[in-house]
């Protein structure tokens, strides 16, 4: 069964259509890109699968039930920009998720517990290559390395859902490639649903298993904004059935090898 | 020669600029006040640094002859005493105000209207009321330095919780935050650097409050000295009064800045705020 079901949502403001009958299912373990022009609704979709803005008609089902209407652990997120917290260390940004759902009074862990979350953090840290760096605030780091916390910040709560939002949009192409390494290796590792928005359509044609192209189909000069975008392609870049998952490794690995030769 | 500009001074040249205004007044003062000296020994409006030195040996270091206190030291006391109060209360409570309106849009559409009618009454204008209502004791003197400053830190704080970036509230939703937690852990500790900020500037306009109430109505304090002994144009008194007051001000800001550096590292290294600021 789908994970998430898209059932003919729609996105309007006011007259402007930006979102039309979009149908689609996705599978637990996709990764999906995301790619279109700009201004073409594929931020919208992203928000309305966060949770920050609601369909105007149609809904998307998570497991079945309607997704929730606002940000929860469901859904993990990682922005270009903004993602971490700059009045907390490396390590207490990674440590933030178990404070909270372990002490929804003050937030805060302390002896055994906060130890035990500390471990954790570190191996979350280790994972995507920041364990040097723990002691430090973020505007002490680079931008690849932010981005780096911030998906270890959000790994560390394993959500359903990974989004992420043009995440290497402001990085140089040599870290970006590193982090497209990181990324697949994350996903593989921890078996994630990732939707990621990214401007560069060759990331697309080589992350993950599937690439939609959001575009608008209809178009008016005469009333720019009377029809909305559609997925126009629906491409696979790979399979994630249990059962052709060597496959998806050996496309994985060619991915991989495509990285590290760009 | 390089343009004006760009010219540095090394780190002596910048004290010695900046520790001559102060040199040159003092000198200025000191040869009108012999001059005028000269001409009447009982000249009361420039005294001589003698008449400062036994006005403050008379007032700090000799019990009063009618009361038995150090009225210098009873002053100061009662007046910081005040200012605290005052500063502490109208403070934590813009702090608290502040914080919500900032978090909880329907406490915004709530308050903000009122916040900023509020911080549109000038705060001498209600004094009569504050006596009228709370007497002429101390609370009166507390209530107008939290009436002159709430609404000023309130708009600030205010300001600050909407600066945090939208990316941020929701990323602490998808770790998982209630509404208290997110005000806890990621709006309260990254506002708390621009409330000691804003405390700085509105302390200037604390001391004026403080001092006007004192003026009014009061039985001791910084203020209330300067006015009563006005009546005998003491100004061998006063002018200690007002160096010990501006003294004071420096310490109390030296030390929020230092606290603000001190527990918020990553504030001031982040915004590139100096230690100059």
């Amino acid at each position: 069964m789908s994970m998430i079901e898209i059932k003919n949502l729609w996105k309007e403001y006011g007259d402007q259509v930006v979102l039309e009958q979009i149908n689609n299912q996705v599978k637990s373990g996709e990764f999906v890109t995301i790619v279109g022009a700009s201004g073409c609704g594929k931020t919208t979709f992203l928000k309305m699968l966060l949770g920050t803005e609601s369909p105007s008609r149609g809904q998307i089902l998570l497991d079945g039930t309607a997704i929730k209407d606002e940000p929860d652990e469901s859904r993990g997120i990682v922005f270009q920009r903004y993602s971490v917290f700059p009045h907390m260390t490396v390590i207490q940004n990674v440590m933030l998720a178990r404070e909270l759902e372990a002490s929804p009074l003050h937030g805060r862990l302390f002896g055994a517990a906060r130890n035990n979350a500390k471990r954790e953090a570190e191996n979350m840290l280790e994972a995507v290559g920041l364990s040097h760096a723990k002691n430090k605030y973020p505007h002490e780091l680079s931008g690849g390395m932010q981005q780096r916390l911030a998906l270890a910040q959000s790994l560390i709560k394993k959500p359903r859902i990974l989004l992420l939002d043009e995440p290497f949009g402001a990085l140089d192409p040599g870290i970006r490639a590193d982090m497209h390494k990181l990324v697949l290796s994350l996903w593989r590792e921890h078996k994630l649903t990732v939707f990621m928005i990214t401007h560069d359509i060759k990331e697309g044609f080589f992350l993950g298993t599937r690439l939609w192209v959001f575009d608008k189909d209809r178009y008016d000069p005469h009333a720019p904004n009377a029809y909305g975008a559609q997925i126009t392609y629906d491409l696979p870049v790979g399979k994630t059935d249990a059962e052709v998952w060597q496959q998806i490794d050996k496309s994985l690995k060619k991915a991989n090898d495509f990285v590290e030769n760009a | 020669m390089k343009k004006l500009i760009n010219l540095q001074p090394s780190r002596p040249l910048r004290w010695f600029l900046g520790v001559l205004p102060f040199v040159l007044l003092l000198v200025l003062y000191l040869s009108a006040s012999e001059a005028r000296l000269a001409e009447n020994p009982n000249d009361k409006l420039l005294p001589a640094l003698s008449s400062f030195a036994d006005a403050i040996q008379r007032m700090a270091f000799e019990p009063s002859s009618r009361s038995g206190e150090y009225l210098f030291w009873q002053d100061t006391a009662s007046s910081l005493r005040r200012l605290a109060l005052g500063v502490g209360i109208g403070s934590f409570s813009a702090l608290l105000v502040g914080v919500l309106m900032g978090a909880i849009p329907l406490f915004r559409a709530n308050f903000s209207p009122l916040v900023t009618a509020i911080s549109l009454i000038p705060p001498m204008a209600i004094l009569p009321v504050l006596f009228i209502i709370f007497g002429l004791g101390e609370v009166s003197k507390v209530v107008l330095i939290v009436i002159g400053i709430t609404p000023f830190i309130t708009r600030d704080i205010l300001q600050r919780v909407l600066e945090i970036p939208q990316e941020q509230l929701i990323k602490a939703q998808t770790l998982g935050a209630s509404t208290w937690q997110i005000i806890l852990r990621v709006v309260l500790p990254q506002v708390m650097p621009r409330l000691i900020g804003a405390i700085r500037l509105s302390l200037g306009a604390a001391w004026l409050f403080l001092i006007a109430a004192e003026a009014i109505a009061a039985t001791d304090g910084l203020g209330y000295r300067i006015f009563l002994v006005r009546r005998y144009l003491s100004m061998d008194v006063i002018l200690p009064y007002v160096c010990w007051i501006t003294l004071l001000a420096f310490i109390i800001d030296f030390l929020l800045r230092k606290i603000s550096f001190k527990l918020y590292p990553w504030f001031h290294s982040q915004s590139g705020e100096g230690e100059n600021t």
